[in-house]
C-alpha cells in the first residue's frame, strides 16, 4: 500500500516534467472533436490572421514607395495616397487583431468550457476504484493545468503558428522581391539565430524547471512550518528550522540567479546577431544603392523587414514548448475521459421499487485488487428495521461491507439483494436514493446550513428542513447562529464543532428518509453534553430503518439486533451482545483487550 | 508611498549592485539614441553624397554601438534580477522566521493558505516592483527626456506634431492597467471558485455518490464554469480591443511624420535621413509608453502586497523573552497557577480582519464557533489556582470550551496570562528565556502532527542531535519500534506529506516517542481516544503510561484509567475550577464530576464490570467495585 503511494507520487512528478512530442495526431484529432462545432469561426480567424499579416507587412513597402517615388518626385498626391494607404493598413491591423483575438479566445474558452463540463460529468460517473488510485490533487491538475495546456494549442497554438509561418514566409518573399542578392546574404544569419534560439530555449527550460522544483521545496517547507507552528514552538525548534529554511531558500536563490544569468544573456545575443544582419544590409545594400542596383526606399524597407524577422522565430520556438505541454496535457485529459467507470448500470437495469429494507448477502466475495480478497464469503440477513452492528479490527472488512452495499464497488461473486432485488440489476441512482450513508468524518459542502441539510432531498421545504434539524437536536444550535439556517458553514464547515457537524450530517441523512441506513460511527470524542445529543439523534435516525453500523459506542452495540464480528474478511461470530459475551470468543477478547489494560492500571494504583 | 519606500529599503543593502545596474541602463539608453543618427548619416552622407567611407564607418560604428549595448543590457538585467531575487530571498527568510516566532494567538486566526499566498505571490510582486518596476519606471522617464530632446533638436515642428499621439497611447495604456487588469482579477477569482467546487466534489465524492447527487453536482459545476467563461470572454474582449489599439495609435504617429515630414523634405526643409531618424525615435517611444499600464499595475500590486507583507512582519508577538531573561534552570516539576485569568481578546486587538478562533490547541481537534465581538474579551479562564507537585499527574476534565486546553497552553507560555501568574519551581514563566523553558516541557497533542522528514528526524525533532541509540530507545518505549522496522527503510523512511502514509495510531506513537526523547520534566498530554483498533489502542496506552512515568503530567483526560490514576482531578466549567480531588473523593460528592462519570465514563466501567463478572477475570473484582456499578448487563439496551 505504502509502496503504491510512493510510486504514484513519483509518477506524478514525472507527469509534470517530461515533455515529449510536439505533435500527436491522435490527440489533435480528439481535440478537433471539441473544436468542430466552431470550425466556421476558426476559418474566419484564420482569414483575419492572413489579412493582419498582409497589413503589417505592407507598412515598410509603403514607406519605400514614399521614399522612392513620392518624395524625390515631389509628388504631393502620391505622398498623400501612401499616407492614406498606411492609415488604412494600420486600421485594418487593429480591427483585424481585435476580431481575431476575440474570436479565438471565444472559441478556445468555449472548447475549454465543454471539455471541463464533460470531464466533470465523467468524474461523477467514475467509481470509487478510480478515486482510490488517484489523489485529489492529481485530478485537480487534470482538470485545470492539463486542460489549459491543451487550450494553448488552440488559442495561441494553431493560429499563432500558422500566423508566424505566414509572416516569416511573407518577409522572405518580400525581401527576395526587393533584392534577391541582398536577401540571400542576409539569410545567412537565419540558421545562426534559429540555432541560438533553440539552444537558449532548451537550456533555460531546464534551468527554470530546476528552479520550479526548488521553489516547490521552499513553499512546502514553509507551508509545513506554518501548519505545524505549534509543534515547532513546543519543541523550541525555531533556530534549527530557520537554518534549514535558509538552506533551501539559498539554494533556490542560487539556481534562480544561475537561470537569470542565462536568460539575461539571450536578449543581448539576439541583438548582436540582428546587428550583424543590419550591418550586412547597410554595408552591402548601401553599395548596391550607390551602384544603382537598388533604391534607397528598398534599403529602408529591407532594414525594417530584417528588424521584424526575429519575432516570429522567437515565437515559434516558444510555441514548441507550449505544443509539447499541450500534447502531454491532452494525453492525460483523454486518458481520464477514456477511463471507464468500474460500476455501471447494466443494460436494462430497472428502478429499484420502494423497498421495505430486507438486506441479504449471499456468500459475497469481494476484492479491491485482483486475487487479494478482503471479504471471503460473507452471508448475512437483515430484516426490515433491524440494527446490525459490525465490529472488528481495522482492516477486518467492515468498511468494505458498507462500500459494496451501496454498490460503490462491484462484488466478485455471490450476491447482495434488497427485498429480493439483486443490486446489480437495478439502477445505482435508485439504489442509493433509498440507502442513506453517514460517514465517520462528516463532510459538509460550502454553503449554508440549509443547503447542507437540503443535500439529502433537493426539493425539501424549509419546514421539512427545520423538522429534520429538530429531530436530530440541531435546531437549537442553528437558531443560535447569527443567520440561523442561512449561516454559511465556512471552508468545509470549519466554524462548526465536530459534534455539530455530525448532527448536521444526521439531519441530511434523515431528510432523505432512506429505508436502509449505513452509519460509520464517529470515534472522535465530543464533550458529554454533545455526546448525549448525538446518542438521542442516532436513535431517532435509526428508528424504523434497517441500519448497518460500524459501531464504536457501547450503547449502539448493546442495542443491536445482531452483532457481526469480522476478522480477515469473514464473519467469525454473530449474535447479540449478551450472547457473544457469554460465548467468550472473538467478541469477548476484542473487548477485554481494551479494558484489561484499564483494569491493570487500576490494580497498579491499588497496589501503591 | 511609505510602503514602497519600505520595500525599497530591502534593496538598500544591495545599493552597489543597483547603482551599477542603473549605470548600465543609462549608458545603453544613451548609446541606443545614437542609432537613428547613424542611420541618418548612412542615408544623407553615405548614400546621398555617395561616400563609401562614411558607409563603412557607420557600419562599424553600428556594430560597436550595438555590441556595447548588448553587454550593457546583459549587465543591467543580470544585476537587476540579482538584486530583486536577493530581496525576495531576504523577505522570505524574514517572513519565515517571524512567522514561526509569532505566538499562538496570532496563528489561531491565520489560515495557512492565506499566509502561504502572502509568502509566494506577495513576495513575488514585491520582487517585481523592486526589480523590473523601478527599473522600467526610470527607463521610461530617461527615454522620454532624451528622445524628446533629440527630436526637438532635429526639427521642433515635426517633434511637436509627432507628440500628438503620445497622450493617446498613454491613455490607452492607463485604461489597460486600470480596466482590463481588474477584469482579469475578477476572472481569476471566479477561477478560484470553480476549482473550489471541483475540489469539494472530489473530496466529498463519497457523499455525492451516497446521495446520488451526480447530476446536481454537474449542474452546480456547469454554473460556475459558465460564469467563468463569461468573465473570461468579457475580459479578453476588452483586452483584444485595447492592446492593438496602442499599436494603431503609434502607427498614426508614423503616418503624421511621413506626411508632414515628407512634404518638408520636398520643400527642402528637412533631409531624408533626418526624417527616417525621426521615425526611429518615435518608434522607440512607443514601447515604454505601452508599458505604462503594466508599470502602473506593478506598482499598485506592490503597494497592496507590501501592505500585507508588512502586516505580518510588523505583527508583534506578545509572547517573547524579555531582553536578558535568564535561562530556565533544570526543572523539578512544581507547577503553580496563582489566581490566573486569561482572555484571548486583548491579544487579538487590532487583528479583527481574521476569523478569531478559540481553543485551537488540542481541544478534540475541533474548532469552536468564533466568538462574537462581545465575547472576544470574555475570560476563558477565571481566577484559576492550582499546584502540581513534581511527578504528580493532574487530570483535567470539562466540556468543550471549558478552558482545559487554554489552561495547559499557559504552562509552556504559548499565551500570556491576563492576570495572576504561572510559576514553575517558583520561576514566573514570563521571567525566563522562552526556548529554555519550552525545551523542558513535552507535549503530545491529540492531532499528531508530523513533518515531511524521516521517521528518525521526526522522533528527534526536539533534539536534532540525538544519537541513533537514543532514537531507538524512545521509539521502543513508545511502542513504535516494531512498525518502524516494517517500513521500507526503517527509521530512514520518509513520512509525512511526501512520504509514506502512517495510520493515526502510528502517528500518535511517533509523537509520543518525540516527546519521550526530549525527556521533559513536565508533560502535557491530550489523552484522546483516536480512531484506532483495539490492539493499537492497547499499545498506545502502554506507551502513554511509559511516557508519564516520573514527570509532572497535565492530562486532558478521556480514559477512565488515566482519570483514576491521577493525583488530582480538576473539573473545569466556564473557565473556572469547580471541583478538585481524587476520583474516589469526587464520586462521593454530587457535582459535575459525577455527571460526567454517569454519562461517559460509566460505559467504560460497565465493560470492566461485565468482563470481570461474565469472564471472571481473576484479581480484579475488588477493583471493579470502585465505581460502585453492578449488574449492568444490558440495562442500557434500547428497545
Amino acid at each position: 500500500m505504502t509502496a503504491t503511494v510512493a510510486a504514484t507520487r513519483s509518477r506524478d512528478a514525472e507527469d509534470d516534467e517530461v515533455l515529449g512530442k510536439a505533435y500527436d495526431p491522435r490527440i489533435v484529432s480528439r481535440t478537433w472533436e471539441y473544436v468542430k462545432p466552431y470550425r466556421g469561426r476558426m476559418a474566419l480567424a484564420t482569414l483575419l490572421m492572413i489579412v493582419i499579416a498582409c497589413a503589417n507587412l505592407s507598412g515598410p513597402y509603403l514607406i519605400k514607395v514614399a521614399l522612392d517615388y513620392a518624395i524625390p518626385g515631389k509628388d504631393g498626391r502620391l505622398l498623400l495616397l501612401t499616407v492614406g494607404a498606411f492609415f488604412f493598413t494600420a486600421l485594418v491591423a487593429w480591427l483585424g487583431t481585435y476580431g481575431q483575438t476575440y474570436i479565438m479566445s471565444w472559441v478556445g474558452q468555449s472548447v475549454l468550457f465543454s471539455m471541463r463540463r464533460s470531464l466533470f460529468s465523467h468524474l461523477q460517473r467514475l467509481s470509487f476504484s478510480f478515486y482510490d488510485n488517484m489523489e485529489a490533487g492529481r485530478i485537480m491538475s487534470r482538470m485545470t493545468g492539463d486542460v489549459n495546456a491543451l487550450n494553448e494549442f488552440l488559442t495561441s497554438g494553431v493560429v499563432a503558428i500558422a500566423s508566424d509561418f505566414f509572416v516569416l514566409v511573407g518577409i522572405v518573399v518580400l525581401m527576395f522581391t526587393l533584392n534577391w542578392r541582398l536577401a540571400a546574404v542576409t539569410m545567412l544569419v537565419v540558421p545562426v539565430i534559429a540555432f541560438a534560439t533553440h539552444l537558449y530555449r532548451s537550456r533555460s527550460r531546464e534551468m527554470y524547471r530546476e528552479v520550479r522544483r526548488q521553489n516547490a521545496i521552499v513553499t512546502g517547507n514553509l507551508a509545513e512550518n506554518i501548519s505545524g507552528v505549534r509543534v515547532v514552538q513546543a519543541f523550541a525548534r525555531e533556530d534549527v528550522n530557520r537554518g534549514k529554511f535558509d538552506e533551501v531558500n539559498r539554494e533556490n536563490l542560487r539556481r534562480l540567479i544561475k537561470a537569470t544569468a542565462w536568460s539575461s544573456g539571450f536578449g543581448p545575443v539576439i541583438t548582436f546577431i540582428s546587428t550583424v544582419a543590419t550591418v550586412i544590409v547597410i554595408w552591402y545594400g548601401g553599395q548596391q544603392v550607390l551602384g544603382g542596383a537598388m533604391t534607397l526606399g528598398s534599403l529602408w524597407a529591407f532594414l525594417s523587414y530584417v528588424g521584424r524577422f526575429f519575432e516570429p522565430i522567437n515565437d515559434l520556438s516558444a510555441r514548441y514548448n507550449s505544443m509539447q505541454a499541450a500534447m502531454a496535457g491532452g494525453e492525460r485529459v483523454f486518458e481520464l475521459l477514456d477511463t471507464p467507470p468500474a460500476v455501471q448500470d447494466r443494460a436494462g437495469a430497472y428502478e429499484l421499487p420502494a423497498i421495505t429494507g430486507r438486506v441479504k448477502f449471499d456468500n459475497v466475495v469481494f476484492e479491491y485488487l485482483p486475487d487479494r480478497p478482503v471479504l471471503r464469503g460473507i452471508s448475512l440477513d437483515a430484516d426490515p428495521g433491524e440494527l446490525v452492528a459490525l465490529v472488528g479490527h481495522t482492516g477486518a472488512g467492515k468498511s468494505s461491507i458498507i462500500n459494496i452495499l451501496l454498490r460503490f464497488y462491484d462484488i466478485k461473486s455471490g450476491s447482495i439483494t434488497i427485498d429480493g432485488h439483486d443490486i446489480r440489476e437495478v439502477t445505482t441512482e435508485s439504489l442509493r436514493r433509498q440507502v442513506g450513508l453517514v460517514l465517520q468524518e462528516p463532510f459538509l459542502f460550502s454553503g449554508t446550513v440549509r443547503d447542507n441539510i437540503r443535500y439529502g432531498k433537493l426539493d425539501a421545504t424549509d419546514e421539512e428542513i427545520v423538522a429534520a434539524a429538530k429531530a436530530v437536536n440541531l435546531h437549537e444550535f442553528v437558531a443560535s447562529l447569527p443567520f440561523g439556517y442561512d449561516t454559511e458553514v465556512q471552508e468545509r464547515g470549519a466554524s462548526l464543532s465536530q459534534g455539530q457537524k455530525q448532527l448536521l450530517s444526521f439531519a441530511r441523512a434523515l431528510i432523505a428518509d432512506p429505508r436502509i441506513l449505513i452509519l460509520d460511527e464517529a470515534t472522535s470524542s465530543v464533550d458529554t453534553a454533545t455526546e448525549k445529543l448525538i446518542q438521542q439523534a442516532l436513535e431517532t435516525l435509526m428508528r424504523g430503518r434497517t441500519s448497518f453500523v460500524i459501531a464504536h459506542r457501547l450503547s449502539t452495540i448493546i442495542a443491536a439486533n445482531q452483532i457481526l464480528v469480522l476478522e480477515n474478511g469473514r464473519i467469525v461470530e454473530r449474535g447479540t451482545h449478551t450472547e457473544l459475551l457469554q460465548h467468550e470468543g472473538h467478541y469477548y477478547s476484542l473487548y477485554s483487550m481494551q479494558y484489561r489494560f484499564q483494569l491493570a492500571g487500576v490494580q497498579g494504583v491499588a497496589a501503591e | 508611498m511609505k510602503i514602497l519606500r519600505r520595500l525599497l529599503g530591502f534593496a538598500y543593502r544591495y545599493r552597489l549592485y543597483t547603482v551599477l545596474a542603473y549605470a548600465c541602463l543609462l549608458a545603453s539608453t544613451g548609446l541606443g539614441l545614437t542609432q537613428p543618427l547613424i542611420f541618418q548619416q548612412v542615408i544623407d552622407r553615405g548614400i546621398g553624397e555617395g561616400n563609401r567611407t562614411v558607409l563603412l564607418q557607420m557600419a562599424v560604428a553600428l556594430m560597436v554601438v550595438n555590441v556595447t549595448i548588448s553587454l550593457l543590457q546583459f549587465g543591467m538585467s543580470y544585476l537587476n534580477e540579482f538584486v530583486s531575487q536577493r530581496v525576495a530571498y531576504d523577505i522570505r527568510n524574514a517572513l519565515y522566521d517571524h512567522l514561526q516566532r509569532l505566538s499562538f494567538a496570532y496563528h489561531d486566526r491565520g489560515k495557512t493558505g492565506e499566509l502561504m499566498s502572502r509568502v509566494t505571490s506577495d513576495v513575488d510582486s514585491a520582487r517585481i516592483f523592486t526589480g523590473q518596476g523601478v527599473l522600467q519606471t526610470v527607463n521610461t522617464v530617461v527615454l522620454y527626456a532624451t528622445i524628446l530632446t533629440m527630436m526637438f533638436t532635429l526639427h521642433w515642428r515635426l517633434a511637436l506634431l509627432s507628440l500628438v499621439t503620445i497622450p493617446f497611447i498613454g491613455y490607452a495604456a492607463v485604461t489597460y492597467g486600470t480596466r482590463v487588469r481588474p477584469m482579469f482579477s475578477r476572472m481569476s477569482r471566479q477561477w478560484a471558485q470553480l476549482t473550489a467546487v471541483l475540489q469539494e466534489n472530489i473530496t466529498g465524492v463519497r457523499v455525492v455518490k451516497a446521495f446520488a447527487r451526480e447530476t446536481f453536482e454537474s449542474e452546480k459545476f456547469a454554473d460556475e464554469n459558465r460564469e467563468y467563461l463569461q468573465r473570461n470572454i468579457t475580459a479578453t474582449r476588452l483586452q483584444a480591443l485595447v492592446y492593438p489599439l496602442m499599436l494603431f495609435i503609434s502607427a498614426i504617429g508614423t503616418i503624421l511624420i511621413l506626411w508632414y515630414g515628407g512634404s518638408e523634405v520636398m520643400r527642402g526643409g528637412l533631409t531624408l535621413g533626418t526624417l527616417l531618424a525621426f521615425n526611429s525615435y518615435l518608434q522607440r517611444l512607443a514601447q515604454p509608453t505601452r508599458q505604462l499600464g503594466v508599470i502602473i499595475s506593478w506598482v499598485s500590486r506592490a503597494v497592496a502586497s507590501g501592505e500585507r507583507l508588512f502586516e505580518i512582519l510588523d505583527a508583534p508577538s506578545p509572547v517573547a523573552s524579555r531582553p536578558g531573561a535568564p535561562e530556565m534552570p533544570p526543572i523539578e516539576g512544581r507547577v503553580v497557577f496563582d489566581h490566573v485569568s486569561f482572555a484571548y481578546g486583548q491579544q487579538r486587538a487590532g487583528e479583527a480582519r481574521f476569523q478569531p478562533r478559540a481553543e485551537r490547541l488540542t481541544d478534540r481537534g475541533e474548532i469552536v464557533t468564533p466568538p462574537s465581538p462581545a465575547e472576544m474579551g470574555a475570560d476563558v479562564l477565571r481566577d484559576v489556582s492550582l499546584e502540581a507537585l513534581p511527578d504528580q499527574v493532574v487530570a483535567l476534565l470539562g466540556h468543550t470550551g471549558s478552558g482545559k486546553s487554554t489552561l495547559v497552553s499557559l504552562i509552556p507560555r504559548f499565551y500570556d496570562v491576563t492576570a495572576g501568574a504561572v510559576t514553575i519551581d517558583g520561576h514566573d514563566v514570563r521571567g525566563v528565556e522562552l526556548q529554555s523553558l519550552r525545551r523542558q516541557i513535552g507535549i503530545v497533542m491529540q492531532e499528531s502532527l508530523l513533518f515531511s522528514a524521516t521517521a528518525a528526524e521526526n522522533i528527534a525533532y526536539g533534539r536534532p542531535d540525538a544519537s541513533p541509540a537514543q532514537i531507538e530507545r524512545a521509539a521502543r518505549a513508545a511502542q513504535a519500534w516494531d512498525f518502524i522496522q516494517e517500513l521500507p527503510e526503517g527509521l530512514e523512511t520518509k513520512i509525512g506529506e511526501r512520504g509514506v502514509t502512517l495510520s493515526g495510531g502510528q502517528r500518535q506513537r511517533i509523537a509520543i516517542a518525540r516527546a519521550l526523547l526530549i525527556d521533559p520534566r513536565i508533560l502535557i498530554l491530550d489523552d484522546a481516544t483516536a480512531s484506532v483498533d483495539m490492539k493499537t489502542e492497547f499499545q498506545i496506552q502502554q506507551a502513554l503510561a511509559e511516557l508519564m512515568k516520573g514527570r509532572t503530567t497535565f492530562v486532558i483526560a478521556q480514559r477512565l484509567t488515566t482519570i483514576k490514576n491521577a493525583d488530582q482531578i480538576l473539573v473545569l466549567e466556564h473557565g473556572q475550577i469547580v471541583q478538585r480531588g481524587t476520583h474516589d473523593q469526587l464520586l462521593e460528592q454530587p457535582g459535575p464530576y459525577r455527571q460526567i462519570y454517569d454519562l461517559q465514563l460509566r460505559d467504560q466501567e460497565e465493560v470492566l464490570a461485565q468482563i470481570s463478572g461474565v469472564g471472571g477475570v481473576s484479581g480484579v473484582s475488588g477493583v471493579s467495585g470502585v465505581g460502585g456499578v453492578s449488574g449492568v448487563g444490558g440495562q442500557r439496551a434500547r428497545g
